[in-house]
């Protein structure tokens, strides 16, 4: 595995084998009475948030305590309009502090990417949200999710709806689930498809009705009602009644397939309650999964002198599918 | 069982045999035996093989016991991959599982199984690990081969055999369930330089 | 003044000649040529070109001295081979009176590295509302001829027409950057695939080549001359193409960086190559470059935009826009054109310093070498090459996209109305 962890491109297929089978292992920690492992005892890792996300920081604050190492948590002020503290001085000041690595959070795509490679500091850069660029850990949990319900995720069939042009989780999940095999679709109006999608190695859709039956999986992006002043949809309504899954799309899914969604949702916009209170959603768990999967990333990029090193194991994926061992 | 093939099984050289089958199947049936005796009964027993290689023995002692004293023995695994002393020292390793059985450790005879003992650092690292998961009554080690060389206070309760060994020496253990064959041998050269790699119950 | 006897140049990259420079002219041209108490400079292998004239440099002064002042700029320019530039009008405050035309004017004379030729802004404060005092700054001291509302777009089809109608009054022209603001509100870089996957919004080359379409027609329906600043997309050259086709006064520019650069850069987030327009595609690259050979683009202009170190060691989004260009302008058509056999160095000379001299109605430069001709002039060695170091420019920023970038030819010597402003490589 490379050093940092700033895009689901960054992961080969066996990387990313590896750290869901790691995720399984670390997942039973939750049922004991010590949900502790002593590997990163000594290691300080930075939660640095530029962007508010109580849920994501959490997630990444318990994942880090129940592997013993030091968490400090630095919320940075400063939006597009006001720059405040720049990002350099902020990393200047960590590497100063002795952080092995960071997880940034931040509201300009790329700013991952320039911590990791300014020369301003030596940790291990995990992208926890750029801009619109990239979330990689939540295509982990996500890819997570999915593998321990389906097994096995060649060939299956992904359709990630909604704002795809300003969602980050779409990018990474397009990306991982295209390096573990799966087909995706993103649907969405044209106006919400990013410009030049063709060229992603992935299928499009406008049409939601037409791709629900086939999908092992769907998974609903967050689409937020002020997209309608920039004219990406007229009203709410349309957008729902085309775009929504509510509870007659709901009955045309298999029976096996799972409804996800990375969250905050806007119930009644993308999604409505009967959906998301159902027994095929799988939200409340994609949340749980969250933890095992950054305790995954964080062991596997620290617990060691240098990252771990993803052999080719032949059918170690395929046969750990599903707990079956 | 996880299928994981050994990759150091098939380059490292054959070496001289010190067991074959028949030899490891009456040293673990002795070694179930002993077991029993000791604790008299099978009594709050759960044995926990340390992955990879001490898991099958683990299982085949506990079928062992079964076929005895017609109790069934709850079987488990514990990884310590995370409790080991080296981690700083290599990549960041892969885990292994860990399978604790439905009725937990506390206040149970556990026996640890493992398939070589060496520098007794593996079996620390089981220690601390079995302690963030409850708190057995007793802590028993059940290992086939003692190699010697130990580097901390640690001994083995049931012995397969104890095999005095030079350290450019290495010791592997090959099992059916991995390897196609059941035998232990022992070939001139270290694996790594290491107390790990395959002479140690694969680390 | 001094004078100069420049011995073996190959004039416009013909045969070898020698040249006398003496009072200001070009005393002289042929083989052979005696002293006559001149200082003897060798260019033997350097090829001469006539000083070089930029239609679009950032200054900076008055209000960001920070990052440029037009001694340093003027500098960078001799140094770059220039004799005049074409100081745009983005400045603070922004150059929308005879006042400020004139203090930079001042300034470049005062400095004297080579003439500043004002750029008047077209709209007050460049805000695109109320046509500013064109006719004051082209009667100024400064005698502007160019107007631009540069960094910013005259939008507003009617401001534009009365600009393109009034300027004819002085025979100026109006510069526009074509860039329709709606729809490109916040825009980082190039629309394309690339910028779907790095998450950074898109500038669609349509903003661009919709604003040249109308301005072309604008300025065919009202008879005045328009000059498209930094064409960047393959379909904004077939536009041009298409109104010059038809007669139309139609006049175009393009940048050294958007003949070499491609929108891939930004796949490292390094907002040195952050620029508006933003770098493009291959395609686009490679349009451009036969449009700069075919005469379709007549100038190279460099946009030089310098901008003080933070506002470029940040995340892209808070960065800012634009690269230097001064400096390495000639090095870059040179390995872009010249070298990829496009044009040649009569060619070099048309579109560097003839035509941009023609389109700013600027007298004495981009004149032949000739006999009674102003003393303007650049000495270039194309066979010499270098690594770009940014510690390297004499601007006080240090924006070049080109850092660590092997670029040929070196400019040896300028001599602007035969003072040499640059000696064998080095400031005087």
């Amino acid at each position: 595995m490379r050093r940092h962890l700033l895009s689901a491109a960054d992961l080969t297929r066996s990387d990313a084998e590896l750290i869901l089978e790691t995720a399984e292992e670390l997942r039973s920690l939750a049922d004991r009475p010590i949900k502790k492992l002593p590997a990163l005892r000594g290691r300080t890792i930075v939660n640095l948030f530029f962007e508010d996300s109580t849920r994501t920081r959490i997630s990444f604050e318990a994942a880090a305590k129940r592997l013993s190492a030091d968490v400090i948590n630095f919320s940075a002020k400063g939006s597009s309009l006001s720059k405040g503290e720049s990002l350099k001085d902020t990393a200047l000041t960590l590497e100063a502090m002795g952080a092995d690595a960071v997880v940034v959070r931040h509201w300009a795509s790329g700013a991952p990417h320039l911590l990791a490679n300014a020369g301003w500091s030596r940790s291990s850069v995990i992208n926890a949200g750029d801009g619109t660029h990239e979330h990689p850990t939540q295509a982990l949990l996500d890819a997570f999710t999915m593998w321990r319900h389906l097994g096995d995720l060649d060939g299956r069939r992904v359709a990630i709806v909604g704002d795809v042009l300003h969602s980050r989780v779409a990018r990474s999940n397009a990306l991982l689930l295209k390096t573990l095999g799966a087909e995706v679709t993103l649907v969405g109006p044209p106006t919400l498809l990013p410009y030049g999608v063709e060229g992603w190695d992935v299928a499009t859709s406008y049409d939601l009705d037409a791709v629900l039956p086939k999908a092992d999986v769907v998974m609903m992006l967050r689409v937020q009602r002020e997209r309608m002043n920039a004219a990406f949809f007229p009203t709410v309504r349309e957008y729902s009644r085309r775009y929504g899954l509510n509870g007659r799309r709901m009955a045309a899914l298999q029976d096996h397939t799972l409804v996800m969604h990375p969250g905050p949702m806007n119930r009644g916009m993308e999604i409505t309650a009967d959906v998301a209170d159902s027994e095929r959603s799988v939200i409340v768990e994609q949340v749980t999964n969250g933890v095992a999967v950054r305790m995954a990333v964080l062991y596997l990029l620290l617990g060691g002198s240098e990252p771990a090193h993803a052999e080719d194991v032949p059918g170690s994926a395929g046969a750990r599918a599903g707990g079956e061992q | 069982m996880p299928a994981r093939p050994d990759a150091a099984a098939v380059s490292a050289p054959p070496g001289r045999t010190v067991l074959d089958p028949p030899d490891i199947t009456r040293a673990l049936t002795r070694i179930a035996h002993e077991i029993l005796e000791r604790n008299k009964g099978a009594a709050d027993l759960v044995l926990l093989g340390i992955p990879t290689r001490g898991v099958p023995l683990a299982t085949r002692i506990a079928a062992k016991i079964a076929a005895v004293e017609g109790a069934e023995v709850p079987v488990g695994s514990l990884d310590v991959t995370m409790y080991r002393d080296d981690l700083r020292m290599r990549p960041a390793r892969t885990l292994l599982h860990t399978d604790i059985p439905p009725g937990g450790i506390d206040d149970k005879v556990v026996v640890l199984v493992d398939d070589v003992l060496f520098s007794g650092r593996t079996i620390r690292a089981a220690l601390d690990a079995m302690n963030d998961v409850g708190r057995p009554s007793v802590v028993q080690l059940a290992v086939l081969v003692d190699r010697g060389h130990r580097q901390l206070p640690i001994r083995a309760d049931f012995v397969g055999k104890n095999l005095p060994t030079s350290l450019v020496e290495s010791v592997r253990v090959r099992l059916a369930e991995f390897d196609d064959v059941d035998a232990v041998t022992i070939a001139d050269g270290p694996t790594d330089g290491t107390t790990d790699g395959t002479t140690e119950g694969e680390r | 003044m001094s004078s100069y006897l420049i011995k073996g140049a190959r004039v416009l990259g013909g045969e070898p000649a020698d040249l006398l420079l003496r009072d200001g002219v070009v005393a002289e041209v042929g083989p052979g040529l005696s002293a006559q108490g001149a200082e003897v400079v060798d260019a033997e292998g350097l090829v001469a070109l006539p000083g070089l004239v930029d239609l679009h440099t950032h200054l900076r002064e008055p209000g960001r001295e920070d990052a440029e002042t037009v001694d340093t700029g003027t500098q960078a320019a001799a140094l770059g081979g220039f004799t005049a530039v074409h100081a745009m009008a983005n400045t603070d405050p922004v150059a929308d009176t005879a006042g400020v035309v004139e203090q930079v004017w001042r300034l470049g004379r005062e400095a004297g590295h080579c003439d500043v030729a004002p750029v008047g802004a077209v709209t007050v404060g460049l805000a695109g509302e109320q046509l500013a005092e064109l006719g004051a700054m082209a009667d100024s001291a400064a005698r502007v001829r160019v107007f631009s509302d540069d960094g910013k777009c005259v939008s507003d089809a009617v401001l534009m027409r009365r600009a393109l109608e009034y300027v004819k009054a002085f025979d100026g022209v109006v510069a526009q950057h074509a860039q329709e603001p709606r729809l490109t509100e916040d825009a980082q870089m190039n629309e394309g695939e690339l910028s779907g996957r790095l998450g950074l919004r898109g500038w669609p080359a349509v903003a661009e080549e919709a604003v040249i379409a109308r301005d072309c027609l604008l300025a065919a329906h009202v008879g005045s001359r328009l000059h498209v600043c930094h064409v960047s997309t393959a379909g904004s050259v077939e536009i041009i193409r298409w109104a010059k086709s038809k007669g139309w006064p139609v006049t175009a520019e393009v940048t050294p960086h958007h003949l070499l650069l491609t929108d891939e850069l930004a796949t490292t987030y390094d907002p040195m190559y952050k620029v508006n327009p933003p770098l493009r595609s291959a395609a686009d690259v490679e349009a451009l470059r036969a449009g700069l050979a075919d005469g379709t683009i007549d100038v190279v202009a460099t946009d030089h935009a310098p901008h003080p170190h933070e506002d470029k060691d940040c995340e892209w989004q808070a960065a800012a826009f634009g690269m230097l260009g001064l400096q390495t302008a000639l090095s870059v058509v040179q390995a872009t054109m010249v070298d990829a056999g496009l044009l040649a160095w009569g060619g070099v000379a048309d579109r560097m310093a003839t035509s941009p001299a023609r389109i700013g109605r600027l007298a004495g430069h981009g004149r032949p070498l000739a006999e009674g001709e102003p003393a303007n002039l650049v000495l270039y060695d194309p066979a010499a090459s270098r690594v770009v170091e940014p510690a390297e420019m004499v601007s006080l920023s240090r924006n070049t996209p080109y850092a660590g970038r092997e670029l040929p030819g070196r400019v040896v010597a300028t001599f602007l109305r035969g003072n040499a402003t640059v000696l064998d490589g080095k400031l005087q």
